[in-house]
């Protein structure tokens, strides 16, 4: 892998056409589809895509409407990583026998929370470990939004949804959100980053190192979802950025295995009076309000001491504390 | 949908999409129509970057944003991230 870094400016990536088209019928807000149309941007040549099922695969692909300008597959929810393998097979042996003129094509899997942490793990673990050339997408909207708001392993711990819905006997969900991207490590891939759509130059590039990777690399995308985090749509993109001055959702990149944090998390590391607590970030979520009643301080303070563990671990791993 | 294609139950179970979903106006959605301030706008781009919907292009001839108001859905996005605040949000 090069270290060269790209510097994408705002114009030259508002000059390139887009991949994924306006015209898809995602709410209004809907920050996954943002994160689509800026990693399209970041392609560097011909591409194929597949999708697990899921919100961004409904709303681009409704009969006989496409919203991708670039080959495109969708067969069952459990299967973007063993599509994208196939794929990746099938480019090798064309090139071997001349059907292909392409120099390299480069392959993209796209899956939701769901489609990753519960339902594709298993393809996806597989399709990593036999090291086929692929990137993985994992746009995290923490729930399966697409059938109505579930949770799902992704779901922050004390997330109101309509399976674990916040009221006198259980305040939200009770579970811890499962660190993937450290599952993803462990599985000694080259490259693997998570990234949030406010910073969107750091998603573009880390799009753009995950493809130049030759094997698999892997790229968990935050996501806010107004739908289902019944907050206002205007301020999508805000919490994306919140999420990351929390610590809730840190951002940094893993090349074989050593963590290095990138430039806004980075900076939080240095000056930690900038943190902010994670109030600000859970306040105006509707699936976070019940945190806000009197009862339930204690739910509100563990959410801090988990966010706070969980960024001293991760400081630890980038030997920085 | 019009009703000249053929429904469900007719296609092919592997479907293929034909059509570009740019000819489906998602524009009539919005009950919020941003209005842009063309004094205060610094062409910084971050509307066209962050539009979910790619309803704001940049136009190169005329060094200059355009809003496209067919597939707008009204979010107000632009209006939040405006580090000029030059978008305003208008109910419609």
């Amino acid at each position: 892998m090069t270290t060269q870094e790209w510097k994408f400016t705002s114009k030259e990536i508002a000059n390139k056409p887009d991949l994924f088209l306006p015209g898809h019928r995602a709410c209004a807000g809907c920050v996954p589809a943002t994160v689509l149309k800026l990693v399209m941007k970041a392609t560097r040549g011909p591409t194929i895509v597949t999708e697990a099922t899921g919100c961004m695969e409904v709303v681009s692909s409704i009969y006989p409407y496409t919203s991708w300008a670039t080959p495109w597959l969708h067969t069952a929810f459990e299967t973007a990583a063993a599509n994208a393998s196939g794929i990746e097979a099938a480019l090798k042996i064309m090139k071997k026998k001349g059907r292909i003129s392409q120099e390299h094509v480069d392959v993209i899997a796209i899956a939701g929370d769901g489609g990753t942490f519960d339902i594709g793990f298993q393809a996806l673990s597989g399709a990593v470990e036999r090291g086929h050339d692929f990137l993985f997408l994992l746009y995290d909207n923490e729930a399966y939004m697409n059938t109505g708001i579930q949770r799902s392993s992704g779901t922050p711990h004390g997330a109101a949804t309509t399976t674990s819905p916040a009221g006198s006997s259980v305040p939200g969900k009770l579970e811890y959100k499962k660190p993937l991207a450290d599952i993803m490590i462990a599985h000694n891939m080259e490259y693997v980053a998570t990234a949030s759509p406010y910073y969107w130059r750091d998603l573009i590039t880390k799009v753009r190192k995950g493809l130049e990777v030759e094997g698999p690399a892997f790229l968990h995308v935050f996501a806010p979802c107004p739908r289902g985090w019944r907050s206002n749509p205007a301020k999508s993109i805000e919490y994306s950025k919140l999420a990351v001055e929390t610590c809730v959702f840190p951002i940094w990149e893993a090349v074989n295995g050593n963590y290095k944090l990138s430039s806004p998390s980075k900076l939080l590391s240095l000056a930690p009076q900038k943190k902010k607590p994670v109030s600000d970030y859970l306040k105006g979520q509707g699936r976070f309000r019940h945190m806000f009643k009197p009862e339930n301080k204690a739910l509100l303070d563990e959410v801090q001491n988990i966010t706070d563990k969980r960024w001293e671990q991760l400081l630890k791993k980038c030997n920085l504390s | 949908m019009t009703s000249k294609d053929k429904n469900w139950k007719e296609i092919a179970p592997a479907g293929v999409c034909s059509k570009s979903s740019k000819s489906f106006l998602t524009g009539d959605w919005k009950t919020y129509t941003p209005i842009r301030d063309v004094k205060k706008c610094v062409r910084c781009l971050t509307c066209v970057i962050f539009c979910p919907d790619g309803a704001i292009n940049w136009v190169p001839d005329k060094k200059d944003i355009e809003f496209d108001m067919s597939y707008c859905k009204g979010c107000g996005i632009c209006a939040n991230e405006c580090p000029t605040k030059a978008i305003t949000m208008k109910l419609e």
